[in-house]
C-alpha cells in the first residue's frame, strides 16, 4: 500500500468539477464544521469561497494559534550541489542552462553552516540536484555526520532514493525529509519534467512513502504552484498529506506551496497564482489539516510574508541563497531560482517578534535519534 | 479564610497549585509576566526547545531557577530510550533531577504512549528521578506508575492544546479516589472553571499552558487561573455539597408516616 494505491481512485477532472460545483452553502457548512472532510476541503479551494476570505483566514488563524501558539520556526536552505540530469522546465538547475555549477567539499557546507549558526539557525534544510554521481549518499552522509554537533535538526531535499538509503541519512543524523510532487496532474507532470529520472511520477509520488516507512521524523510535501490549477493541486496535496499524517502515524507532515519564480531558463507559469490564492490555499489546508506544519520561504515577497504570517504558517526561512557556497564558501554560482524577500534574518526575526511571535530557532534534538548519538 | 494546604510533591512543599508550562507564547517576556501572574511555583520547559550547553539559553534563562521549580519535560520524545537519553542528558547539564516524563510517538495529537512511559518510569526512578508521568486517564496505569515510584500522576482531560476541559472526568474522578500520589491534571484545560472543576474534585494540582499562553491577554489569564484553582481546591476542601438523586433526610416525603405515630 502507498498513495499510488489512494489517488487512483481520484480523477483530476472529476475533482476539478466537484470544486466548480461548490456553492456558498457548502462553504459556510465547510467553516461551521467541527471536523472537515474531503468535500469540505473541495469547497474551500473552490472559486465560490473567495467571498469567505475574511472568515477563512480568522479560523485558521485560531486554529493555528491553538495548535502550535504564536511561535514560528526559523530554518535555513544550505544548498550543497546544484548538479542535475534532470531538465525541469522551470528549474534554473535544468541539465539544459548553461550555468556555473557546483558540488560544495564536506568543509565547504560546513563553513556555510558556520556561517547560518552564527546567525542563529539551527535547523537546516540540505539541496541538491539530482545527479548521485555528484552528489552520492556516501557524501550525504559525510556531511550529516559532520554538521550534526552544529545542529538540532537536519533535513534534506534531495533526489529520490531507496528505504534503505532513507534509513543510512536517518542513522548518520537526518530527521527530515523533504520532497514535492510539484503537480498532481500526470500529463503536465509529464509535460514539464521532459528528460531525467523525475520523468517517474509514481517513483516520485511514492517518495514520502519511502521516507515514512524508514522512520523519518518530519515529513514535508507540495506543490510548485504555477504548474497547474492550484485548486486541484492543493485538494491532491492535502489529500496526500492526510494519508501520510494516517499512515505513518510517527512522523510529523508539513506542507509548502511554493510559488514559481524566475529562475534560468525563462519559463512562465502556465496558471499563475496570485496573492488571495495563495492566502486562500493556506486557509484551506490549515482548515483541513489543522495540525500540520505550513511552510512559508523566501520565494515570496516580504509584504506577502508578513501578512500571511499569523494565518496559518508555522515555519519561514531567511536570509536564504539558493546557489550552492551562496552564503560564504563560494563566489559567482548561480541559484536555482531568485528568492523575494532579500532581509537578513535578524530584519526577518524582528518584524515576527513586531507582529506579537515568538521566532524559534531550535525545536528538535540530535540526541532524539538513538543512532546518531555519539 | 483559613490557609489552604500546600502542595507537597516527593517532599518538597509548593504554595501554588498552578503548574506552568512555557510552549506557544508569543515572546519571552510575556512569558514571564504570566508565570509571575499565574503564582505558579513549578515550570516546565520541552527540552527540545533549550540549548542544554549555552550557558545563555534564552529560555533556560528566562525561568528564575530560585524562584520556581525548573521542571524539564521530554516532550517530542517517541519512546522510553530517547526520554530517558533527554532525561539524563538535562540532569548532566545540570538541572535538577527531576523530569516530566512525556513520551508521544504521534506528534499530532500528542497522546502519551502508556507501555514507554512505564518503562522509561520505572527505570529513571531507579536512577534517582523525581518521575512526573504524563498519561492517559487510565486509573490502572497510573497505580501501575505510583508502584515503580513516580512522585505524581499526571492524567490529561483532553488531548494537550484543545482548551475543551475535562473530557475524562470520570476515568480522572477514579484515580483521585486511588491514587496516593498527587493528581495533577495536565492536558486540554482551556478555562479557568476547567480548573477549577478538577480541582473541586479533588486533582491536587493543575497545569495550564496552551490556554495561557494564547489568550489574548496572556497574564490577564494566568491570573485568572490562578483564582480558578484556588476558588476550586478551596471548595474541595471546604467541602461541597454532594449532588445526589436520592432522596435526603432533610424533606422527607414520609415524614407523615412517622409524625403519625407521635
Amino acid at each position: 500500500m502507498s498513495f499510488w494505491q489512494k489517488i487512483i481512485q481520484y480523477r483530476w477532472d472529476q475533482i476539478e468539477a466537484a470544486i466548480s460545483r461548490k456553492t456558498a452553502q457548502d462553504v459556510r457548512q465547510a467553516l461551521r464544521a467541527p471536523t472537515r472532510n474531503f468535500d469540505d476541503l473541495l469547497a474551500l479551494l473552490a472559486p465560490v469561497a473567495a467571498d469567505f476570505l475574511e472568515e477563512m483566514a480568522l479560523a485558521a488563524h485560531r486554529l493555528t494559534v491553538q495548535r502550535f501558539g504564536r511561535t514560528i520556526q526559523m530554518f535555513a536552505p544550505v544548498y550543497i550541489s546544484s548538479e542535475c540530469t534532470n531538465s525541469c522546465v522551470y528549474c534554473g538547475f535544468n541539465r539544459h542552462n548553461q550555468i556555473s555549477r557546483a558540488t560544495l567539499s564536506v568543509e565547504e557546507v560546513e563553513k556555510e553552516v558556520i556561517f547560518l549558526h552564527r546567525q542563529g539557525f539551527r535547523h537546516v534544510l540540505l539541496l541538491t540536484g539530482e545527479s548521485p554521481h555528484h552528489a552520492p549518499v556516501e557524501y550525504l552522509i559525510r556531511i550529516a555526520r559532520k554538521l550534526q554537533p552544529l545542529l538540532a535538526s537536519i533535513s534534506v531535499e534531495i533526489y529520490p532514493l531507496t528505504t534503505n538509503d532513507y534509513r543510512r541519512l536517518i542513522e548518520n543524523g537526518v530527521d527530515g525529509l523533504t520532497v514535492y510532487q510539484e503537480t498532481y496532474h500526470l500529463k503536465r507532470y509529464a509535460e514539464v519534467h521532459p528528460a531525467g529520472p523525475k520523468r517517474n511520477y509514481h517513483w516520485r509520488l511514492e517518495t514520502p512513502d519511502r521516507g515514512g516507512q524508514a522512520g523519518f521524523r518530519r515529513l514535508n510535501i507540495g506543490v510548485l504552484l504555477g504548474l497547474s490549477d492550484w485548486r486541484v493541486d492543493g485538494a491532491f496535496v492535502g489529500l496526500h498529506a492526510a494519508y501520510l499524517v494516517r499512515r505513518y502515524w510517527q512522523s510529523h507532515v508539513s506542507v509548502s506551496f511554493p510559488r514559481l519564480r524566475p529562475a534560468a531558463g525563462g519559463f512562465q507559469p502556465q496558471f499563475p497564482v496570485n496573492d488571495a490564492h495563495m492566502l486562500q490555499l493556506m486557509c484551506a489546508l490549515r482548515l483541513w489539516l489543522p495540525d500540520a506544519g505550513l511552510v512559508l520561504s523566501t520565494r515570496e515577497p516580504a509584504s506577502l510574508r508578513e501578512n500571511l504570517l499569523p494565518l496559518g504558517i508555522t515555519q519561514m526561512s531567511a536570509g536564504s541563497k539558493t546557489a550552492p557556497g551562496g552564503y560564504v564558501a563560494k563566489e559567482n554560482v548561480e541559484g536555482q531560482f531568485e528568492i523575494s524577500d532579500l532581509r537578513s534574518p535578524q530584519e526577518v526575526v524582528s518584524m515576527i517578534a513586531a507582529h506579537g511571535y515568538e521566532p524559534v530557532w531550535k525545536d528538535w534534538d540530535a540526541s532524539f535519534l538513538n543512532a546518531a548519538q555519539p | 479564610m483559613t490557609q489552604l494546604p500546600p502542595l507537597i510533591i516527593a517532599d518538597r512543599t509548593f504554595g501554588s497549585r498552578l503548574l506552568i508550562g512555557t510552549g506557544k507564547f508569543a515572546s519571552t517576556r510575556i512569558m514571564q509576566q504570566a508565570i509571575a501572574a499565574s503564582g505558579a511555583e513549578i515550570v516546565t520547559v520541552a527540552l527540545r526547545r533549550v540549548d542544554l550547553s549555552d550557558p545563555q539559553d534564552n529560555l533556560m534563562e528566562a525561568v528564575d531557577r530560585d524562584r520556581y521549580l525548573f521542571l524539564p519535560n521530554t516532550s517530542g520524545a517517541r519512546d522510553a530510550e530517547e526520554a530517558m537519553r533527554l532525561a539524563r542528558i538535562a540532569r548532566a547539564a545540570g538541572c535538577e533531577p527531576w523530569v516530566k516524563l512525556e513520551v508521544t510517538p504521534d506528534p499530532h495529537y500528542l497522546l502519551p504512549d502508556p507501555v514507554e512511559t512505564l518503562k522509561a518510569a520505572e527505570i529513571l526512578v531507579k536512577e534517582g528521578f523525581k518521575v512526573l508521568p504524563y498519561i492517559n486517564a487510565d486509573p490502572v496505569l497510573a497505580k501501575r506508575l505510583e508502584e515503580v515510584g513516580t512522585v505524581t500522576v499526571m492524567p490529561l482531560g483532553a488531548p494537550i492544546g484543545t482548551n475543551r476541559g475535562l473530557k475524562t472526568r470520570d476515568a480522572i474522578q477514579i484515580i483521585i479516589q486511588q491514587a496516593q500520589v498527587p493528581v495533577v491534571v495536565d492536558a486540554g484545560l482551556g478555562a479557568p472553571s476547567h480548573a477549577a472543576e478538577a480541582m473541586e474534585m479533588g486533582a491536587d494540582a493543575v497545569l495550564i499552558n496552551t490556554a495561557i499562553a494564547t489568550a489574548g491577554d496572556p497574564v490577564g489569564m494566568a491570573k485568572a487561573f490562578r483564582l480558578g484553582v484556588e476558588a476550586g481546591h478551596g471548595a474541595y476542601i471546604a467541602g461541597l455539597g454532594r449532588h445526589s438523586w436520592e432522596a435526603e433526610a432533610s424533606s422527607p416525603l414520609t415524614g407523615f408516616l412517622r409524625s403519625n405515630h407521635v
